[in-house]
């Protein structure tokens, strides 16, 4: 066989990483990267305390069904597009709305299949020290996991939050056209625990 | 399966599906008509009613939400902040066509049963959702400082 040059074995290298970027679809940009990355929390990854974790968390934590009601203002948002709360509605002094305009004048403790308006068991907004909006990923995860700002809770308390709360469940099942978070509850809750198992490790900014 | 609840003091038994919207039930089957239809979709305030004291959008309460709990109407209400409002209303001659006053008077009275001299902030947040296409808005506005006058707090 004829011996390979140091030419041939240039361009054989360069083929097989261009096939390899191809394949990895690696041309969208960083920001593609990144996420290519971040689905597979292995349990070398939970192990290895990686900040990563904290991505397919967030981006539950951004899906509109979570954001809208944990807004940086006085008034939430609704639908898919996010936009504001019709009727004007504001938080109030204990973010079930204002006089006359509580959140319970329309959203009871069940889906209005007859009307659409969506419906859960306690349905308020956030308090304001756990408003979302424009957070990075290190600043959402530094924020639910302040004490002082989350009400109090551990990761302990925020992974059950998140897995028993009524109306976090609904996220999941929100009726009328409304879209349920993307990622399935089971597994968010798998990338969840496995987040708070590596000592809920958080991203640095950027 | 019946349903009880108490209207305007009164206990009264209805037998429809229980997700029928209060409103509906108001109406047709207790003919107590004075709360109005406007959207059906909790964008108008027409159909405002107190539950437990609280106004709700009667047009997005199902019935079941109601059993066992009283519901206040524009037929119902009475007491000094009621009455309070009522004089305004009628002092200030607030109506116009009138289809929205049930609304507006139910918002009125919860508004000052809360806060007794509401400032113009609060009545923009209480009120911002009850809708008038005869644009009243402003006569609302002094009606409820009106009313507020005669209250104590």
């Amino acid at each position: 066989m004829k011996r390979p040059t140091r030419w041939n074995v240039l361009i054989t290298t360069a083929a097989v990483v261009m096939i390899g970027l191809v394949l990895g679809g690696s041309f969208g940009g960083w920001g593609d990267r990144q996420s290519a990355i971040v689905p597979f929390a292995s349990p070398a990854e939970a192990a290895s305390g990686s900040p990563e974790l904290f991505a397919p968390v967030a981006e539950v934590l951004r899906h509109p069904r979570c954001m809208n009601c944990h807004p940086r203002g006085d008034r939430p948002r609704q639908t898919d597009q996010r936009h504001l709360h019709l009727q004007n509605v504001v938080r109030g002094i204990d973010g079930m709305g204002f006089v006359n305009a509580r959140c319970n004048a329309c959203h009871r403790d069940e889906n209005n299949s007859f009307t659409g308006v969506p419906g859960a068991p306690n349905w308020h907004l956030a308090p304001l020290s756990m408003g979302w909006e424009g957070l990075d990923d290190a600043a959402l995860c530094t924020t639910l996991k302040d004490e002082k700002a989350n009400g109090g809770k551990s990761i302990a308390a925020l992974v059950e939050h998140m897995e028993k709360d009524a109306l976090v469940l609904w996220g999941w099942a929100p009726g009328g056209d409304l879209k349920p978070v993307s990622t399935p509850h089971p597994e968010f809750m798998t990338k969840l625990k496995a987040w708070a198992g590596a000592g809920a490790p958080c991203p640095q900014s950027k | 399966m019946p349903i009880s609840f108490t209207v305007n003091g009164a206990k009264r038994t209805v037998d429809v599906d229980p997700e029928t919207p209060l409103l509906w039930v108001l109406r047709d089957d207790l003919k107590l008509t004075g709360t109005k239809f406007g959207c059906g979709a909790a964008l108008c305030g027409a159909c405002n009613v107190h539950l437990d004291g609280e106004a709700v959008r009667s047009c997005q309460i199902q019935l079941q939400d109601a059993a066992g709990r009283d519901v206040t109407t524009i037929e119902g209400v009475t007491g000094n902040v009621a009455k309070a409002v009522q004089d305004a209303w009628i002092k200030l001659d607030v109506v116009q066509c009138g289809y929205c006053q049930t609304g507006q008077v139910m918002a009125a009275i919860g508004l000052l049963t809360q806060i007794a001299k509401p400032s113009d902030d609060d009545i923009d947040k209480a009120m911002d959702g009850n809708l008038c296409r005869c644009n009243t808005y402003h006569r609302i506005r002094l009606a409820i400082h009106e009313a507020a006058k005669t209250l104590p707090g």
